[in-house]
């Protein structure tokens, strides 16, 4: 942070935000006293985190207030009773799953993100045939369809302001040149309308239709004629227009966010969508793109697998990590009791609460945490990117941006307080 | 605190010091002149009859970065058979091919390596490239920046800018990531394929910006010069894997006019399209080619028989060789407009003769390649091979009748259709040391790595001279990394970071002007975002960064 002790007002410029998935990179934000005001490029969500005055709170011990340090010795104590216990939530960056990776190494845990069910329907996917992908600035500069199956984006609110409607392309394409479509279930057109005023195209059907709808277009765009008139109520006419569509596109994108296909056995559906770009790219490029990643998600699954050789879900109960993408979801080892300890951690937001668990349960969460039970430990904690500097990964999986400190906070920061309790294992 | 290392048997080509029996003093992290005869020796080692070498260093080994993370992340089947447990000093992991980063540092080290260099570190991923290597204990790295499919540079080649603004672009790029050297991959095929361009020939135009593969290579290999960059360009050159491509890399080193170049991987790049099957080897005139021109190294890419997985910022080529993916799945990626990747996994069988021939292709150009300082032990990790098949293919090189033991059990036409059963040359000790120590640590500039002189970080590997080098080689008695002693007896002993090597080499800043506009209007991450500060590898890496000298 630029700030100097007599200087009561600082302007942080190019700051990464690191509320959603996609960390827009070019919010403008004003230090005045310590209090944070986004003057350029904050979305609703972004105004809404950083402009939040900062909760008082204190480490706690079953509800009591204690110093750190002794919060941070009974969590040690806690874990070092524990014979497998359970690290989840891990909303924290680069720097915090670091370290949640060495002390669950260390205390043979299991690790498991609060998004973890998003998480695994792509690791499926990826583990059983694969898929071809893009990032952001190709879809910015390259793609002149795009389909966006099960989710509107809405949930992002700067992906089609940063990545489809621009003022310029490196390859001269035109926003009158993209196509926007929608598959899905009541999605919300209204991003997708083009500046010049034309309206997407929307198909829709339920949720859990979207698979077989794409299965018809694959049939389509092969060339295969279909013995219905239509598929989820959509007439196939319709979908033989869009695979024509598909078919013509220089570079066609479909995204989708994992969090929302919230059906059983999404992988399969994505799985469509992974296989139809696949054909495709045999004469025409395509690629999908996965709309994720936040509360440091794609961050958390990255460190997994560069760590321990495996994206979420692993259990170092064994000594060594053992990988199982669905056993070891934080329901299920909770239901079945094979955890007898919680650590859980919120570090971007209390939007997502700590499971209440009949075992010891510790929670590293933002000091505005209100939870329904009291843990055995509490710990506040600092906000990577607003409290402290840091990294993340953002939904794309390839690129991270740096994450900076603009206030000053009294909390510490899940990397030292993991670090603390490492020391003492 | 002086350590000395007594009664070895000290192979150090820097300094023509073949087999010789000398006592090695170090101090404080570095080798030092015998000292004064008060001198407290704080511990003596006796290496009596033992082995003495520099730490050894791999040149091209894809050890981070995002397609290394998507194979880990696809291959849980790679990794279930190779479980690794954690230790009072290490931590758990797995993976055989693609192994997660703990595990290859340590793998490295118990292997009696101290520095490894990622070879394919694309700017837009290099923060996470920075980080996995920052979790790969033990050993110094270093990565070469990925540059020849990015569109600013494209552009910049396009419009005809001068050479000064390109080689400023290509300075500003080696700061910004914080890299060690530059590498180009498929030289602008990464980008025609986004354009839906399957394949470029070194002379084809990219059809948007109507550059060729020869004019990408030429302005590289020239700013790498004019920036005196140590390790000359390092190309994976185009059309990887294709018969015939033997004709495209013997053009591709005229191309150059005589500017130092690294070809990676060569044995990739040496098909021929002889015989019933059209496809045959192309080694001797490889070999005949790097032989007669001393601006030329290279490195193998040695396959070996096995499961493994290809991770290739090759997009183009990954796509064309998705169909003999092995198990069925691949990735493919295209990334920020600046570069790309693609995931196969692969598995080389020895009764085929297509991977029969790539093997003996590859033992062919190690064999026939004269100079020993112009080609370096790789299996492009884990492209070929796994690291972990180094010894293997060292006791290969060494050991003539081992070689043709294994070579009478491949694929019989393959057999017949290579020369190999025809050399008799068998890599020396000394060979070994300049392939693995000297010459990659003269190549990328480390003047006080790879060899043993006063002055050297005490990087040392010591080991016992058994007859059966595979042995010798897997399981190094002793490795010290800055003068401490880490591997006893081929196992951790002591768990150290590593420094990340980098350069600063000199340019006009002004290029980041252009930059800074270009990023704005065409970028979804800005130029300031985009540069990795020291703090990011020192602070948030737990690691160190030692600047290497231009020239």
């Amino acid at each position: 942070m630029a700030k100097t002790s007599n200087i009561s007002s600082v302007i942080n410029k190019d700051v990464a935000c690191p509320f959603c998935g996609i960390l827009c990179d070019d919010l403008v934000i004003q230090n005045q006293d310590e209090t944070l005001k986004i003057l350029e490029n904050g979305c609703p969500k972004a105004v809404a985190s950083f402009e939040a005055k900062q909760a008082v709170s204190s480490p706690k011990i079953k509800g009591k207030d204690v110093p750190l340090s002794d919060a941070i010795a009974a969590m040690s104590d806690i874990l070092k009773k524990s014979h497998n216990p359970l690290f989840s939530g891990l909303g924290t960056d680069v720097g915090g799953m670091r370290q949640v990776m060495h002390l669950a190494d260390k205390t043979g845990a299991i690790v498991d993100h609060m998004h973890g069910n998003a998480l695994i329907r792509n690791s499926l996917v990826l583990q059983d045939l694969g898929w071809i992908t893009t990032t952001m600035t190709e879809i910015r500069n390259r793609a002149d369809l795009i389909i966006f199956a099960g989710t509107d984006a809405r949930n992002y609110p700067r992906f089609f302001e940063r990545t489809i409607w621009n003022k310029q392309s490196m390859f001269k394409l035109k926003n009158e040149q993209r196509q926007i479509v929608y598959i899905g279930d009541q999605l919300d057109s209204k991003a997708g309308i083009n500046p010049n005023g034309k309206r997407p195209t929307s198909l829709n059907c339920k949720t859990e239709q979207i698979g077989e709808v794409i299965s018809g277009l694959h049939a389509l765009v092969t060339g295969a004629t279909l013995d219905v008139k239509e598929i989820a109520g959509i007439k196939i006419k319709t979908l033989q227009a869009l695979a024509e569509q598909m078919k013509a596109a220089k570079y066609g994108v479909i995204v989708w966010s994992p969090a929302e296909l919230d059906i059983p056995h999404a992988e399969l559906t994505i799985q469509n969508f992974c296989e139809i770009v696949k054909y495709l790219t045999r004469f025409t490029r395509f690629a999908g793109f996965s709309l994720g990643g936040n509360d440091g998600a794609t961050s958390a699954n990255s460190v997994c697998a560069w760590q321990s050789g495996y994206p979420l879900r692993v259990n170092f109960n064994k000594g060594y990590p053992d990988y199982d993408a669905q056993r070891y979801s934080t329901h299920n080892v909770l239901k079945n009791k094979e955890v007898d300890s919680l650590v859980w951690i919120s570090s971007f937001s209390s939007n997502v609460n700590s499971p209440r668990a009949s075992i010891p349960t510790i929670v590293l969460g933002t000091p505005d945490t209100k939870l329904n039970f009291k843990p055995d430990v509490f710990i506040p904690v600092s906000t990577p990117g607003v409290d402290h500097s840091g990294q993340l990964i953002r939904a794309d999986s390839v690129v991270s941006l740096p994450l900076k400190k603009l206030r000053q906070s009294p909390y510490a920061n899940v990397s030292s307080i993991l670090k603390q309790v490492i020391e003492r294992m | 605190m002086y350590i000395k290392l007594t009664n070895g048997i000290v192979y150090d080509p820097v300094h023509g010091i073949n087999g010789e029996h000398r006592d090695i003093y170090i101090n404080d992290g570095y080798i030092t002149r015998k000292p004064s005869g008060n001198t407290k020796i704080c511990k003596t080692y006796d290496m009596k009859g033992k082995i003495i070498m520099a730490g050894a260093i791999d040149i091209h080994t894809h050890i981070g970065g995002g397609k290394i993370n998507i194979a880990r992340m696809m291959l849980p089947e790679d990794h279930a058979a190779d479980l690794v447990e954690k230790t009072e000093l290490t931590r758990s992991g797995c993976g055989y091919a693609a192994p997660s980063t703990l595990t290859a540092g340590y793998r490295y080290a118990e292997m009696g390596y101290t520095a490894c260099f990622e070879p394919a570190m694309l700017p837009s991923n290099a923060r996470q490239t920075h980080m996995e290597m920052a979790d790969t204990p033990m050993v110094d790295k270093g990565a070469y920046a990925m540059l020849g499919s990015d569109d600013f540079f494209l552009r910049m080649l396009a419009s005809k800018k001068d050479q000064a603004a390109i080689s400023d672009y290509v300075g500003w790029t080696i700061n910004a990531t914080q890299a060690l050297g530059i590498k180009v991959v498929n030289p602008g095929g990464i980008s025609a394929f986004k354009f839906n361009q399957r394949k470029l020939e070194l002379d084809e135009l990219n059809q948007y910006y109507g550059v060729s593969p020869r004019d990408i290579l030429k302005s590289l290999a020239r700013a790498v010069t004019e920036l005196g960059i140590p390790h000359p360009l390092h190309v994976h050159g185009c059309n990887l894997g294709v018969p015939g491509n033997l004709n495209t890399t013997l053009e591709t080193i005229r191309a150059v006019d005589g500017m130092r170049m690294h070809l990676t991987h060569i044995q990739f790049h040496s098909y021929g399209t002889e015989g019933d099957k059209n496809f045959s080897s192309g080694a001797a005139e490889i070999a005949e080619a790097v032989n007669k021109n001393p601006n030329i190294s290279i490195d193998v890419g040695q396959i070996l028989f096995g499961q493994t997985v290809t991770a290739s910022g090759d997009s183009q080529h990954q796509y064309a060789g998705h169909w003999h993916a092995d198990p069925k799945k691949w990735v493919i990626m295209d990334i920020e407009c600046d570069a790309g990747c693609g995931v196969v996994p692969f598995k080389y069988r020895d009764k085929n003769f297509v991977n029969a021939l790539q093997w003996a292709i590859g033992l062919e150009i190690f064999l026939l390649v004269d100079d020993p300082w112009r080609v370096f032990l790789t299996t492009d990790h884990p492209n070929g091979a796994p690291f972990t098949s180094y010894p293997h293919l060292i006791r290969l090189l060494m050991d003539r009748s081992f070689r043709n033991d294994i070579l009478s059990t491949i694929n019989k036409e393959a057999a017949a259709a290579s020369t190999l059963a025809s050399i008799d040359r068998e890599y020396s000790l000394y060979d070994i040391a300049i392939m693995t120590r000297a010459a990659p640590a003269r190549s990328l500039g480390l003047k006080n790595r790879g060899h043993l002189g006063s002055g050297a970080v005490a990087d040392i590997t010591v080991y016992s001279n058994h007859k059966d080098k595979e042995k010798m080689f897997s399981k190094p008695d002793y490795v010290f990394k800055d003068g401490e002693l880490i591997v006893r007896n081929g196992k951790i002993v002591k768990v150290v970071n590593g420094a990340t090597h980098t350069l600063r080499p000199e340019f006009d800043n002004g290029i980041e002007k252009s930059l800074k506009r270009y990023f704005n209007d065409f970028h979804t991450v800005s130029l300031g975002n985009f540069k990795i500060d020291d703090d990011e590898i020192v602070e948030h890496g737990n690691g160190k960064i030692i600047v290497q000298p231009c020239m």
